[in-house]
């Protein structure tokens, strides 16, 4: 595999694009919205239960290539515990990593955790949506907006 | 003897054709993508251009740049011959009558809207029915659709079988005397499969309908001869038969075309104007309102003549030999599923391989400098029939080779190791 490949499809992204966690359905969520990726397909509904501020559980169902499962996947498992205020400062340090300016002081993933693992798509500007898809969809729930979340 | 002679000089063509050599026209293929030799099978996308065509271009703007059509000056004239030598050229590539016939467009997609607006408003009534198919690009559904809705008539449309094949008895089934017009693709660019449009359009004419074919996948593929075929409508887009993009056609019947109202008003669609009336001119030019894409048609006479000068009869040749060889190598892929069987196809070769989604099959296949198209090719009902989100597809020209399918192969094959 050439190297960018392998930044790309490290093996916790595989692993999570086959056996995504917190995959299914929630029972009396808080929040919902539904993401949908028109260029490649990509759909997901996510489910948030909030308590005081702070994100009790969030789930998914929806079907994608690997990158935006694996994102949504390795998404759900850091949020939950997190404030509301700390997922929305995730979200802004996590789509820097993979769109922003390359500083070579900063290594770009600090602060993120295993959402690192997905620095490589940086290298890949077509996949940026697959790996954001998620992420816009937990912004459009938070905010309340029943539209469905479109990348384009 | 004589039927001899002929078998001879058949195969003699056949094999007159030489990728290598045609490759070399070529400027674009000649390239490394990310450290590897450019495999370019994204050809039902776009085709690449010959250096003729570029070479026509640059020549137009270094030497001939003028308005058409308001001759008085020496460039204006070049212009203006170039421009209507290249609907010449189209109209004999097509087999129409008449070069009255050829309308310039800006595409298959502009065609196929100036039909509906033009023709579609002034004929389909309220409980009228226009047929299409199940395997048509988004471009010959939503126009249909829009005028549908305009005027309170039905949209039905032709199923198709497991292999992606156009089921003629349901067709015939789904035929009456409302059916006003029947709009089905030539060549399925997502499905690859070729279909029997000179049945359709016989049918389609017995009970009274139109028909109109799409023939964006097919001019580049095989021979068309629009009065043999007796359609009434042929769009095609320049950019799929080795032209420039931004400019595509419209064949019309000259009765039908000069009965439509134009769609939109202007410059050059014009006789005389006064405040209180204007008079349309003659075909083509009542449908090319304002200064139209003179460099780009030139180019697309360029094109059609690079296509003439190896011959359709070679191209469909080496291609059907060449998606033969694709549609073994790639088939014995474990876990490899082909959408579109068909038993006549050309060119496309769509497919998904186990449970990885194309887009990111799409990705591995960049990495190793292979060109292909990855999602639903504007041909949503399709995937929707297949049960899929998307496929990949493979799609070849007579510069593709034999090569170019292994590199495919053992790159599909890295991504099963990738995602295994």
């Amino acid at each position: 595999m050439t190297s960018d490949l392998q930044d790309l499809y490290q093996d916790l992204i595989i692993d999570h694009s086959k056996r995504p966690r917190n995959f299914g359905p929630m029972e009396n969520p808080d929040y919902t919205a539904d993401g949908f990726n028109p260029l490649c397909g990509d759909k997901l509904k996510l489910f948030l239960k909030v308590e005081d501020g702070v994100i009790k559980d969030v789930k998914f169902v929806g079907a994608g290539c690997a990158i935006s499962t694996a994102s949504a996947s390795v998404m759900t498992d850091v949020l939950k515990g997190q404030t509301v205020t700390q997922a929305e400062n995730l979200f802004e340090t996590f789509h820097y990593m993979i769109t922003g300016p390359k500083d070579p002081q900063h290594h770009a993933g600090e602060g993120l955790g295993k959402l690192a693992v997905f620095a490589g798509v940086s290298e890949f500007p077509a996949r940026v949506k697959c790996a954001t898809l998620a992420w816009h969809t937990l912004k459009s729930a938070l905010a309340g907006s029943h539209d469905a979340t479109s990348t384009e | 003897m004589a039927a001899n002679s002929t078998t001879v000089e058949v195969a003699e063509r056949v094999t007159a054709l030489d990728p290598e050599a045609l490759r070399r026209d070529f400027p674009i293929l000649d390239q490394q993508v990310h450290g590897k030799p450019l495999v370019y099978l994204d050809n039902a996308a776009t085709t690449q251009k010959p250096r003729a065509v570029i070479d026509a271009l640059v020549h137009y703007y270094e030497h001939d740049n003028a308005n058409v059509h308001r001759g008085v000056h020496e460039l204006s004239q070049r212009a203006t011959n170039d421009y209507e030598n290249a609907r010449t050229t189209v109209q004999k590539f097509l087999g129409a009558a008449e070069p009255e016939e050829i309308i310039y467009t800006r595409g298959t997609t502009e065609s196929i809207n100036l039909v509906t607006a033009s023709w579609g408003r002034a004929n389909v009534r309220a409980g009228d029915e226009i047929l299409i198919s199940a395997m048509e690009h988004h471009s010959n559904i939503v126009p249909w659709q829009m005028l549908c809705e305009e005027k309170g008539a039905t949209l039905k449309v032709v199923p198709i079988n497991d292999d992606g094949e156009f089921l003629f008895d349901e067709y015939r089934k789904l035929l009456s005397n409302r059916t006003k017009i029947v709009a089905v693709n030539h060549v399925s660019n997502a499905l690859g499969t070729i279909n029997p449009v000179a049945d359709i359009i016989k049918l389609a004419h017995e009970y009274g309908a139109l028909a109109l074919i799409d023939g964006a996948q097919a001019v580049a593929h095989l021979k068309v001869n629009v009065q043999k075929l007796d359609c009434d409508f042929y769009a095609f887009s320049s950019h799929k038969i080795f032209g420039p993009t931004g400019i595509g056609i419209l064949y019309g019947k000259r009765a039908l075309l000069e009965a439509m109202p134009p769609c939109e008003g202007g410059g050059d669609m014009i006789k005389s104007v006064t405040f209180e009336k204007t008079i349309y001119n003659d075909l083509p030019y009542k449908f090319e309102a304002g200064t139209p894409n003179i460099a780009d048609a030139i180019g697309l006479g360029v094109a059609i003549q690079y296509v003439n000068d190896v011959g359709l009869d070679a191209i469909g040749a080496y291609e059907d030999d060449l998606l033969q060889y694709a549609t073994e190598r790639v088939g014995a892929i474990d876990g490899i599923r082909i959408i579109g069987t068909a038993k006549h196809k050309a060119s496309v070769l769509s497919f998904t391989l186990g449970q990885i989604h194309p887009h990111d099959l799409g990705t591995v296949l960049d990495r190793e400098g292979i060109a292909i198209r990855a999602g639903h090719h504007c041909a949503q009902p399709v995937m929707e029939r297949f049960k899929v989100a998307a496929t990949a597809r493979a799609s070849f020209a007579f510069y593709n080779t034999r090569d170019d399918v292994d590199r495919l192969v053992a790159a599909l094959e890295k991504a099963r190791e990738i995602f295994a």
